[in-house]
C-alpha cells in the first residue's frame, strides 16, 4: 500500500492511460523499460553487423588492391546522394517524435509518411545501383567479370589505363568485395524494409490518433530503430565507396 | 518504510547528477531548431567525408573518413537519438555495446596481425 | 501479504492446494498457446526442452552403442557423423542454451525480484515460439536425412564438401539464437526495470545475478553467431569467397566469428546453473551464502572474461602463436570467478546445518563434477597441453563434465526444489534421492573413462577405433546405460507427483526467498499486493532468531 501512494504522488501528471500494461506500476516505467529494451536489441544490431565489419576489416587489409579497384566502380554521387535521402528520412524521423511528443497529430502524419517517402527513394536508389552492378556482371558468382580489373578502361587523353590494372589471382578477390558490398547493404536494406512496413503500420495507428495523446513510446522506440539503420549507413557509405577515390597517375 | 521511499522519488528531481536512480531521466522534448541544425551538420560532414577521399593522404585517409563517420554517429546518437538526454543507464549500456563490438574487432586482429607481423 | 514478515512459515501438513492459480486461472490449450503469463511460458519451455532433450539423449545413446565395439558395425560412417551432430545440435541449442533461463528463470525471475511479469510478455511468447519454430526446423533437417557437420559448422567442409541438409540446420540455429536474445534481453530489461521497491541490486537472490550475467552473454553473444550463420548460408547458397580459401576467404574467421559466440555460450549454459546451486546450498544449510558480493560479482566477472577467450578453440588451427599464447594466459582469468564460486559454496556449507534433500544431492554432485570439469579445462586452456588433448575424447569428458556433470545436475536440482512452486505438488523424496545417486554414478561411469581413453590418444568423431581402447568404451557405453536411468526416473516420478505427490504447501523448504512467500503454484498476477522487501534473499540467522524467540514467548507463555 505504501508504494502505491508513493507512486501516485509523484505520477499524478500521467493520468492512467489505456495503454498501461497491468504489470507495470507507472507509465513512466513502461516508457524507460520500452525503450531500454530497445537498446539492448540495438545492441544485438551492433554486434550484427559487427561480424561483418569484422570480416570487411580483415579482407580489405588483405586485398587492398582488388578492394580499391572495386570500390572505385561504384558511383559516388548515387551513394552521396543516397546518404543525403537516408540523413532527411532519419532528420523527419526525429521531428516526428518531436511532434509526438507535443502532440501535433497532423504534422507526426505528414512526418511519418516524409520518413517512408525517403526512405523508400533510398531503396530506389539502391535497386538503380543494384542493376548497374548486374549489367557490369559485378555480382559474385559465375558471371562474376574480372577482365575489366585485369585489364582497365584506356583514358583516351593520356593513353594511360583509368586505373591500376591487377594481376588475375587479385583481380579475382574483387569478387570478395562485391560479396561483402552486397551482403553489407543488402542486410542494411533489409533492415530498411522492415522498417518501411513498421513505418505504413505506426502511420496506420497515428492517424487513428494513438500516439498523441501522450503515449509516444512505439514512436520513440520506432525512431530509435530508424535511427540505427541510419548509423550502419553513415559507416557503410565511406568504407564502401570512398577506399581509394584519389585519381590513378 | 513509505516516507523514505517517498522522499528518495521527491530528490530525484533535484538530481542533475543522476546519481539516486541512474536509472532513470526526466523525459526531455528536443526542440525542432536542434533538429535542423544536426540535420545540416550531418548534410555538410557528408560532403566533407566524400571531398576529403578525394584528397591523397595516403593512410589518413581511412582514419579520416572513419572519424568523420563516427562524429556523424555521435551526434545522431546524441541528438536524434535522445541519448544526451537519456539515463545513465541507456548511456552505459550503448558504451557496452561498443566496448564488446571493439573485443571483437581487437582480439580478433591480434590473431591476423601476429600471424603476418609486418604485412599489416 | 504484509510489509514487515518477510517470511511466512505454514504448516505443511495441513497445507492445501490453493483454489485460484495460474494452472487453473483459465483453461483450454489455447489459454496455454496464446498466454503472456511468464510462469505458463515458463512450463511451455519445460515441456518442450525435455522433448529436445530426449531426442538428443536418443542420439548418445545410439552414440554410445555404436562404441561398445572397436569395428564400425552399428551405423555406417556417414550416419554416425549424423548421430553426433544432431546430438549436439540439439543438446547445445535446444536444451543447454534455454535449459535454466527459459523453464526456471522464466518462472522464477519475476517473483524473486516481486514483479508481477516480465518486461515483455508478448516478447517472451514470441521467444517461445522461435524456439518451437528452431526446433521444428532442426526436427525437419533430422527426418531429412541429418546433418553431418558436427555441431561446429566448421567451414569449409559444411561449405563446400558436404550434401547434407546444412542450411536447414542453420536456418534453426539462426531462429533459435533470436529466441535466446530474446529472453536475454526480457531478463535484462525485468531486472534493471521492475524490482520491487527495497529490492536492492545487492538483496537481489544470487539466481537473479546469475541469470543477469548470462543474458548479457546472450545479447551480447548470440548476433555474432547469427551472423556467421548468415554468412556461412550465403556462402553454401551461392558459392561465394568469405570463408573459402581457394576464392581468398579465410575459413578461420568464421571460427573467430563462432567461437566469439559459442565460447561465451558455455557461460550461457553454465551460470544460470551457478544461480541455482546458490539457492539450494543456502537453503539446505540454512546459512546465508558465503561472500555474497562476491559471488554476484563473479558471475559478472566470468560473463566479462567469457569474451576474451574464444580463441582457445583454435588452438591447432593455425592462429599466430603469439595470439594462441595471449588467448591461453586469459583463457586462466575464467579459472578465478570460478574458484570464487566453488570455495564461497564450500564455505557456506562450512557450520551450516546441511539436510540432505534430493536438490542439495544434486547440488553435491555439482560441485564436485563441476571442478572436476573446470580443473580439467585449465588442462586444455594451456597451450601446449592443448595441442596434445584437443579433438580427443579428453575434450569430450571435459565439456560434458561441465555441461552435463554441471549443467544438467542444476538443472535437475533446480526443478526438484521448485518443483513444489511449479506444481504445489512435492516430488517422492526416497525415489529422487535414489535418482540422484543412480545420475552421479552413472555420469561418472560414462565419462571418467573418456578421460583416460582421450588421454591415450583416442580421437573424437570417429566411430571405430583401435582394439586396446574397448574395454573403456565399454565402461563408459554401461555408465551411459545407467545413466539413461538415472534420466528417466524423474521424469516417471515427477510426472506421478503432478497428481499424487504430496500437497507442497507455500514453504516446504523454509527458505527465506521471495518466491517462497506466495502460494504455490503462484497466482497469475504473483503477488496480491507489490511486495516491500526489507532483507536481503538469505536470511537465514535472522530467521533462526526469530523462531526461538517465538519458542521462547510459547513456552513463556506455558
Amino acid at each position: 500500500m505504501p508504494r502505491e501512494h508513493a507512486v501516485h504522488d509523484e505520477h499524478d501528471e500521467h493520468h492512467s492511460l489505456p495503454q498501461l500494461r497491468h504489470h507495470f506500476e507507472t507509465e513512466e516505467q513502461q516508457r524507460e523499460a520500452g525503450s531500454f529494451g530497445m537498446w539492448l536489441f540495438l545492441l544485438t544490431e551492433i554486434m550484427f553487423f559487427g561480424g561483418m565489419f569484422m570480416a570487411y576489416l580483415l579482407y580489405r587489409n588483405w586485398y587492398y588492391p582488388a578492394f580499391a579497384a572495386a570500390s572505385n566502380q561504384l558511383n559516388v554521387p548515387l551513394g552521396a546522394i543516397n546518404t543525403a535521402i537516408l540523413i532527411t528520412s532519419g532528420f523527419f524521423m526525429a521531428l516526428g517524435v518531436w511532434a509526438a511528443e507535443v502532440r501535433k497529430k497532423s504534422t507526426l502524419v505528414l512526418m511519418l509518411v516524409l520518413t517512408a517517402v525517403f526512405g523508400l527513394a533510398f531503396l530506389g536508389v539502391k535497386s538503380d545501383e543494384y542493376y548497374e552492378k548486374y549489367e557490369k556482371h559485378h555480382i559474385p558468382g559465375n558471371s562474376f567479370n574480372i577482365s575489366e580489373f585485369v585489364n582497365p578502361p584506356i583514358n583516351a587523353k593520356t593513353g594511360k589505363p583509368t586505373e591500376e590494372p591487377l594481376m588475375p589471382d587479385m583481380a579475382q578477390k574483387t569478387q570478395v568485395f562485391f560479396f561483402l558490398y552486397f551482403a553489407m547493404t543488402g542486410m542494411h536494406a533489409f533492415h530498411m524494409i522492415i522498417g518501411l512496413f513498421l513505418l505504413v503500420w505506426l502511420i496506420w495507428r497515428a492517424q487513428r490518433g494513438d500516439f498523441t495523446s501522450g503515449y509516444v513510446a512505439p514512436i520513440e522506440n520506432f525512431g530509435l530503430y530508424w535511427h540505427f539503420v541510419d548509423i550502419v549507413w553513415l559507416f557503410l557509405f565511406p568504407l564502401l565507396y570512398l577506399i581509394n577515390r584519389h585519381p590513378f597517375k | 518504510m513509505s516516507h523514505s521511499i517517498h522522499s528518495d522519488v521527491h530528490s530525484e528531481k533535484n538530481d542533475p547528477l543522476n546519481v539516486t536512480n541512474p536509472e532513470h531521466a526526466e523525459h526531455h522534448i528536443v526542440s525542432p531548431v536542434q533538429y535542423i541544425m544536426v540535420y545540416a551538420t550531418l548534410l555538410i560532414f557528408t560532403l566533407i567525408t566524400v571531398g576529403a577521399a578525394y584528397i591523397d593522404m595516403g593512410a589518413f585517409n581511412p582514419v579520416v573518413a572513419l572519424a568523420i563517420a563516427t562524429f556523424k554517429m555521435i551526434i545522431v546518437l546524441l541528438f536524434f537519438m535522445h541519448v544526451k538526454y537519456s539515463s545513465r543507464l541507456i548511456k552505459m549500456t550503448i558504451s557496452c555495446g561498443f566496448v564488446i563490438f571493439l573485443v571483437l574487432i581487437t582480439m580478433t586482429l591480434t590473431d591476423y596481425m601476429s600471424r603476418a607481423w609486418g604485412r599489416w | 501479504m504484509s510489509a514487515t514478515t518477510i517470511v511466512s512459515l505454514p504448516d505443511q501438513a495441513t497445507a492445501q492446494m490453493p483454489k485460484r492459480s495460474y494452472l487453473n486461472n483459465e483453461h483450454g490449450l489455447l489459454s496455454w498457446l496464446l498466454t503472456a503469463d511468464h510462469k505458463r511460458i515458463g512450463m511451455l519451455y519445460l515441456l518442450s526442452i525435455t522433448f529436445f532433450f530426449f531426442i538428443g539423449g536418443a542420439f548418445a545413446g545410439l552414440i554410445r552403442l555404436e562404441l561398445l565395439t572397436p569395428q564400425p558395425d552399428l551405423v555406417a560412417s556417414d550416419t554416425y557423423n549424423k548421430f553426433f551432430t544432431m546430438h549436439g545440435i540439439v543438446m547445445i541449442f535446444l536444451f543447454l542454451v534455454p535449459s535454466v533461463p527459459a523453464t526456471l528463470g522464466n518462472f522464477l525471475l519475476p517473483i524473486m525480484i516481486g514483479a508481477k511479469d516480465l518486461a515483455f510478455p508478448k516478447i517472451n511468447l514470441l521467444s517461445w515460439y522461435l524456439y518451437m519454430a528452431g526446433g521444428i526446423f532442426t526436427l525437419a533437417s533430422l527426418v531429412l536425412g541429418g546433418v553431418d557437420t558436427g555441431w561446429t559448422f566448421t567451414t569449409p567442409l559444411s561449405t563446400h564438401y558436404l550434401n547434407t541438409h546444412v542450411l536447414t540446420t542453420a536456418t534453426a540455429i539462426f531462429i533459435a539464437g533470436f529466441s535466446s536474445i530474446f529472453t536475454g534481453l526480457n531478463f535484462i530489461v525485468t531486472i534493471h526495470r521492475m524490482r520491487a521497491p527495497g529490492m536492492t541490486w545487492f538483496r537481489m537472490p544470487l539466481f537473479c545475478w546469475s541469470q543477469y550475467a548470462a543474458s548479457l552473454l546472450m545479447v551480447l553473444g548470440t548476433p555474432v553467431l547469427a551472423i556467421a550463420i548468415v554468412l556461412l548460408a550465403l556462402e553454401r547458397l551461392f558459392g561465394i569467397g568469405v570463408f573459402d580459401p581457394a576464392k581468398g576467404g579465410d575459413p578461420l574467421l568464421f571460427q573467430h566469428l563462432f567461437w566469439f559466440y559459442s565460447h561465451p555460450a558455455v557461460y550461457i549454459m553454465i551460470l544460470p546453473g551457478m544461480g541455482v546451486i546458490s539457492e539450494v546450498i543456502s537453503t539446505f544449510t540454512r546459512k546465508r551464502v558465503f561472500g555474497y558480493t562476491a559471488v554476484a560479482f563473479s558471475s559478472v566477472a566470468i560473463a566479462l572474461f567469457g569474451f576474451f577467450v574464444w580463441a582457445h578453440h583454435m588452438f591447432i588451427m593455425g592462429v599466430s602463436n603469439y595470439s594462441a599464447l595471449v588467448f591461453s594466459l586469459l583463457t586462466m582469468l575464467v579459472a578465478v570467478p570460478s574458484a570464487i564460486k566453488i570455495f564461497n559454496w564450500a564455505f557456506t556449507m562450512q557450520k551450516g546445518s546441511i539436510t540432505f534433500e534430493t536438490p542439495m544431492l544434486y547440488a553435491f554432485g555439482f560441485i564436485g563434477l563441476f571442478t572436476i570439469g573446470g580443473l580439467t579445462g585449465i588442462f586444455l586452456g594451456s597451450l601446449g597441453m592443448d595441442v596434445h588433448l584437443t579433438e580427443t575424447y579428453f575434450v569430450v569428458a571435459h565439456f560434458h563434465f561441465v555441461m552435463v556433470g554441471g549443467m544438467l545436475m542444476a538443472f535437475l536440482a533446480g526443478i526438484h526444489f521448485w518443483w513444489p512452486k511449479l506444481t504445489g505438488r512435492m516430488y517422492p523424496e526416497s525415489l529422487s534421492k535414489l535418482a540422484a545417486v543412480v545420475t552421479f554414478i552413472g555420469f561418472n561411469l560414462t565419462f571418467l573413462p573418456q578421460f583416460v581413453v582421450g588421454y591415450l590418444g583416442m580421437p573424437r568423431r570417429y566411430h571405430a577405433y583401435p582394439a586396446e581402447y574397448q574395454v573403456l568404451n565399454v565402461l563408459s557405453t554401461a555408465g551411459a546405460t545407467i545413466l539413461g536411468v538415472g534420466y528417466m526416473l524423474p521424469i516417471l516420478y515427477l510426472g506421478w507427483s503432478l497428481k499424487y505427490g504430496a500437497i507442497a504447501g507455500n514453504n516446504p523448504w523454509q527458505a527465506t526467498g521471495l518466491e517462497w512467500q506466495i502460494q504455490s503454484p503462484p497466482l497469475t498476477e504473483n503477488f496480491l499486493e507489490t511486495p516491500i522487501i526489507t532483507h536481503e534473499a538469505y536470511d537465514y540467522e535472522w530467521l533462526e532468531e526469530k523462531m526461538k524467540l517465538e519458542k521462547q514467548e510459547v513456552t513463556h507463555v506455558g
